[in-house]
């Protein structure tokens, strides 16, 4: 009798955090890294601290961005889990905890700061 | 005909019961355009070196028995030529990841077992005699698994592979495209037995998407993605068992 993987809960926000990387992640560094320095297409207060602040306010875009930290590090702890591997650190109870528990603290700390910026 | 040149290949030696280790002998082979690696090592056998042992049958890329390392290359050694690594010398060794039994020949076995558990034949959902006629299928029900079903078990996916060099519990690209082959017919109904080598840490979940199994396959089965498609089965599988606990596997 083989043992299931529990590696589908990893794997699928793994997968998520991918998916939001390749679409999420390039609009943003079209929008702030070219288009808003650039002027086109964005008002000169685009990036304003008072105009971001006011948008993170609203419980839903700060949820959102809360999610989209939360995927794209745990994304980063699944690469980095099996880059190790790769490189001959075997996978182990230890490294499993650092790299997906440094994901959830993460996390953990995005869903804190969000639900700050709403409250406060 | 075309002109003779001659091209230096060095091969890996290795017979178990004499060598300590592994070592190499250069032979001086005198070659024609249309010849392949294979021929070269059957010159070398035929007029340098008799005992030179290496596996092959069909000469067209068929029976899978050729397979070796070529610069560090898994490849048929028939379906390749001398003339595209002239004037380079050429070095030819067994292919990675498997024992020796001697110099180019290897051991087979791990993945023959391998091939075993991913049950690799129909299972009818009900049985069947030749009374109940051909058991027909649709040119689209064929192309379903038609691609899988080109694997000739060459094993150069293996040797290929970094994670089967890491741990070769790892099921591994042809067996699990073979898997995925049987489960893609509509004719079969084994589904349910083979989930349990999909969903272990040595079935899908041993692969990290590398994706030379792919790159390498003569025949181009692309393991890598019958492997990452039958992923989203097993993740599928992981958690809809939560809601339907009765009748599903563990
Ligand atoms: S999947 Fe391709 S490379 Fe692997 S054993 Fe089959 S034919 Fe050979
Ligand atoms: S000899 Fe049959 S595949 Fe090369």
């Amino acid at each position: 009798m083989r043992t299931r993987s529990h590696e589908p809960i990893v794997w699928s926000l793994f997968g998520a955090g991918g998916v939001f990387a390749a679409l999420l992640g390039t609009m943003l560094v079209l929008i702030i890294g070219i288009l808003v320095p650039m002027g086109l297409g964005f008002g000169p207060d685009a990036m304003h601290y008072d105009t971001l602040r006011s948008l993170f306010g609203h419980p839903l875009p700060a949820l959102g961005l809360a999610v989209v930290i939360s995927l794209f590090l745990f994304h980063g702890a699944h690469r980095i889990y099996h880059t190790l591997h790769d490189l001959g650190i075997p996978a182990s109870k230890k490294i499993m905890l650092a790299c997906y528990g440094s994901a959830a603290a993460g996390s953990g700390a995005a869903l804190l700061l969000a639900g700050m910026l709403v409250v406060f | 005909m075309s002109q003779t040149r001659t091209i230096m290949i060095e091969c890996l030696r290795y017979d178990p019961e004499q060598d300590q280790a592994p070592h190499y002998r250069t032979y001086e082979v005198p070659f024609t355009d249309e010849m392949s690696v294979l021929e070269g090592l059957q010159y070398i056998k035929d007029h340098l070196d008799g005992s030179l042992t290496f596996r092959w049958s069909c000469r067209m890329a068929i029976c899978g028995s050729c397979g070796c390392m070529v610069n560090h290359q898994p490849i048929l050694s028939c379906q390749s030529f001398l003339r595209d690594y002239y004037p380079a010398r050429i070095r030819v060794e067994p292919l990675e990841h498997f024992p020796i039994v001697k110099d180019l020949v290897i051991d087979q076995s791990d993945f023959l077992g391998k091939l075993e558990s991913v049950t690799p034949y129909l299972v009818p959902a009900q049985p069947l005699t030749p009374e109940d006629g051909p058991n027909l299928q649709t040119p689209r029900q064929i192309e379903d698994y038609l691609g899988y079903a080109q694997c000739i078990n060459c094993l150069l996916c293996y040797a290929a592979c970094p994670q089967y060099g890491l741990n070769n519990e790892f099921t591994g690209p042809a067996a699990l495209a073979l898997l995925a082959r049987y489960n893609a017919d509509s004719r079969d109904a084994g589904q349910k037995t083979r989930m349990e080598v999909v969903n272990a840490e040595e079935g899908v979940w041993g692969c990290t998407l590398v994706g030379l199994c792919s790159e390498v396959c003569p025949k181009h089965v692309d393991p890598a993605r019958a492997i990452n498609r039958n992923k989203i089965n097993s993740t599928q599988d992981y958690f809809l068992r939560f809601l339907a606990p009765f009748g599903r596997g563990s």
